[in-house]
């Protein structure tokens, strides 16, 4: 489970309470739940409040489950109960829709279980068949075939829907994918069983055919339970930071509502500190927004009544009234979904490993079969001898090992990467991310934490720090935070004032204290940077400056050593101004680096990266990186992440440990050479049982152990990933 | 051939039960939290008599 947002503020439980009266619903993302003690101090801790009816954790997903009746401020004190074992603790919104996904996995595992029961009781004949051969007389070997069918025939009716389906879609579409030759083997193996029985000649494959299944099946369900995975766990995330809004009703009272709800023309206060829950426009008041989610950009920016304010700003100063817009056509926001979209388009061009393998394995199989039955035609065999073998050329490969080599290692390599708190979003994001050939930087927030922090703190006495400290433990500005975090937990001002476009007015000790801009404070001094600095007048005594900086994060030089280590050129590209991007290039050694640039320019260097097939791996977090993130090749986001980027990109890298990029890559590459291991695997079944197929040496008995056997060695190696 | 006759249904059967239970349990939810049902177990939920008769 990923942490809360440090920065965001607390969001406020009430609004996502459900249902009313005495039956009063509240779900809730817990962290750091890990065992027994756990469950039971939690469940215990919040059964103490009165007015609690159930309470529920689910340790696998940390979903609490709470019901209640009375008063809404219940769910208040359930999350300070939480806080206070130990349990930080969010709303959550579940998901009311139907996943689609969710559904597909229910109805593959059904079949799974049906094909299983089928395949265990099929060989249950077979079995006898196959041991009593000689001895069995013909009469009872039919009624073993035919109880076979009765078995296999409803079955493969049921459990081979799946790639029926896709099979015929893919045809109608004139493709071919894995699935055709699937469904053909599995069909002629139906076909050409129950003709033979029929005719009393005493070859059924109804064992291989619903074992297929069964194996098929399985890859098949482990790839969407994949899929199923990682959005959900995506959904969460966004859960996680589900934020709310305060919308001014018809009455003029102020109702505290998720986010979501909010629709174009509402009116909303945002207050101080807190985040921007929608685009809109300014309505009333005046201040400084944090945009570096939205633009990467340090600075503060100043907005009045009629700037557009759009969602992930912070508001630094007062409470700033709003009224929500629809993404309008040329609103920074839209401009950015379309870019995402067109970024998305562009990568689905990569054909995945599977579907390469298909188009040179379907027409090779084809061919062989047609061959088989030319051949056995010229060398005189009769027509019905000549179509059995071909049949058995279908049958005996179908590329039931081929369709289990991604899957099988994929499922494997993401699960270990989510151990690690890493989430992969897609099966091929791990394909392509094997094959990054450079990578692509922000610096706000991904590089570095994106907040400043007070650098000069030795410069100074203590007690121009405590006095600075008492102004800014009462403001949300970046740089006030700054100095409250250096200067740790303590008393504030006895008077205190916050002038917008200037900086704080306070008295201490009876004495006035300004701490602000140098031109607020009528200081005639050179700056290196403005944004970046702050003055403190104590009285009458000399001002004092204070000097900022976004700092890299802890692990930003090892990070970016370590990809390079593994042959990946480092490029930074951002949004903020010149200077502080040099410093930070400098200092991890990065040496192209592009500073100032707007979404469009981002997405521009990286389709350089793309054609040039320099194959970019794009790591970035904030609201401009999202188009780059979706049209390089394989990117990587922040846990921290704005939403957009967080869903436009492949993974997503929880608690913002940037070394894990090494290590996901050290898993994709692993996980490729897996891969091709199987396809080798895969190979090497079809070079010995293809020949035993065109002589016309394959039973039903070495159908049913070939077939299962390639399939076991293939899931066999790729679990060897789990190790080490 | 008797005992085949027994032996087919028998095994047919009894397979099918455990297709049924198996539905049965994805249904029932019984998978929702695997991690949490193999936790609960060491949950020492007897405590003290006295504790039991004050809060009830």
């Amino acid at each position: 489970m990923a942490p809360l947002d440090a920065a965001s503020p607390a969001i406020d439980p009430v609004a996502f309470v459900r249902g009313d009266g005495a039956e009063k619903r509240l779900d809730l993302a817990v962290q750091n739940a890990r065992c027994a003690a756990c469950i039971a101090r939690i469940e215990d801790g919040v059964r103490k409040l009165s007015g609690i009816r159930s309470v529920r954790l689910n340790l696998s997903t940390g979903r609490l489950a709470v019901a209640f009746a009375g008063d809404d401020g219940l769910a208040v004190s359930i999350i300070q109960t939480l806080e206070k074992l130990g349990y930080p603790a969010a709303p959550y919104a579940p998901d009311t829709r139907d996943d689609p996904r969710t559904a597909e996995e229910k109805r593959l595992v059904r079949a799974l279980a049906v094909a299983g029961f089928a395949s265990a009781n099929v060989m249950l004949l077979s079995i006898a068949v196959w041991a009593g051969e000689g001895e069995m007389d013909i009469a009872t070997k039919t009624l073993m075939h035919w109880l076979s069918g009765l078995i296999a025939l409803p079955t493969v009716a049921y459990a081979g829907w799946p790639f029926f389906e896709s099979g015929w879609k893919s045809l109608r579409a004139r493709a071919v994918n894995m699935d055709v030759p699937i469904s053909l083997a599995v069909l002629l193996a139906c076909g050409l069983s129950i003709y033979e029985t029929a005719m009393g000649h005493g070859a059924a494959y109804f064992d291989a055919a619903v074992m297929l299944l069964f194996f098929l099946l399985i890859g098949r369900f482990l790839d969407v339970r994949l899929r199923a995975r990682a959005g959900q766990a995506a959904r969460d995330l966004a859960a996680l930071q589900a934020s709310i809004a305060h919308r001014i009703e018809a009455d003029g009272s102020i109702k505290t509502v998720p986010a979501g709800e909010i629709e174009p023309g509402d009116r909303l206060i945002v207050p101080n500190g807190e985040r921007v829950p929608v685009d809109g426009r300014i309505a009333a008041g005046e201040g400084e927004v944090d945009a570096s989610l939205v633009t990467g950009e340090t600075a503060p920016l100043h907005v009045s009544p009629g700037a557009e304010a759009w969602s992930g700003m912070v508001n630094l100063g007062r409470p700033l009234t709003l009224t929500a817009t629809a993404a309008s056509q040329d609103s920074l926001l839209a401009e950015i979904a379309r870019l995402v979209e067109a970024g998305e388009q562009s990568r689905s061009r990569y054909v995945r490993y599977a579907d390469r393998a298909a188009r040179a394995y379907v027409p090779a199989v084809f061919t062989m079969s047609a061959a088989t039955f030319v051949g056995w035609m010229v060398f005189g065999g009769t027509v019905h001898d000549s179509l059995m073998n071909a049949i058995a050329v279908l049958i005996i490969t179908c590329p039931c090992a081929m369709a289990l080599v991604v899957p099988a290692v994929q499922v494997v390599a993401t699960g270990r990467l989510f151990k690690d708190g890493i989430l992969v979003k897609s099966g091929d994001a791990l394909e392509r991310l094997a094959t990054a050939r450079s990578v692509v930087f922000d610096k706000t927030g991904t590089l570095t934490e994106g907040r400043a922090r007070l650098l000069n703190i030795d410069t100074f006495k203590p007690d121009m720090l405590e006095a600075a400290a008492r102004l800014t433990r009462l403001s949300r500005h970046p740089l006030s935070r700054a100095v409250s975090d250096a200067a740790g937990e303590g008393p504030v001002a006895d008077r205190f004032e916050d002038v917008a476009g200037g900086g704080l007015l306070g008295e201490v000790d009876g004495v006035a204290v300004r701490f602000g801009s140098a031109r607020w404070l009528g200081l005639d001094r050179p700056s290196d940077d403005a944004a970046q600095e702050a003055w403190l007048a104590v009285g009458d005594q000399a001002p004092v400056r204070f000097m900022f900086a976004d700092t890299l994060r802890t692990d930003a030089v090892e990070a970016v050593r370590q990809l390079a280590a593994r042959g990946l050129d480092a490029e930074l590209l951002s949004g903020d101004r010149e200077a502080p991007v040099a410093e930070t290039a400098r200092s991890l050694g990065i040496e192209r680096w592009q500073a100032s640039l707007k979404p469009q320019d981002k997405i521009a260097r990286i389709e350089a990266l793309n054609a040039d097939g320099h194959a970019p791996l794009m790591v970035g977090d904030g609201v401009n990186d999202a188009p780059a993130l979706a049209a390089a090749h394989v990117s990587v986001s922040m846990g921290s992440a704005a939403e957009i980027s967080r869903s436009a990109a492949d993974l997503v890298i929880q608690r913002d440990k940037l070394s894990s990029l090494a290590r996901a890559i050290d898993v994709a590459v692993k996980a490729r050479a897996r891969v091709m291991e199987n396809f080798a695997l895969a190979n090497i079944y079809n070079i010995i049982a293809v020949p035993l197929a065109v002589f016309g040496l394959v039973t039903p008995l070495v159908a049913a152990i070939a077939m299962s056997a390639s399939s076991i060695v293939v899931m066999l190696n790729a679990l060897r990933l789990t190790r080490s | 051939m008797t005992a085949l006759l027994w032996l087919i249904p028998a095994a047919l059967g009894l397979g099918a039960l455990g297709l049924v239970a198996f539905f049965w349990s994805t249904r029932a939810g019984q998978y929702d939290d695997l991690q949490g049902a193999a936790e609960r177990i060491l949950i020492d939920d007897d405590g003290p008599i006295v504790d039991d008769e004050e809060e009830g």
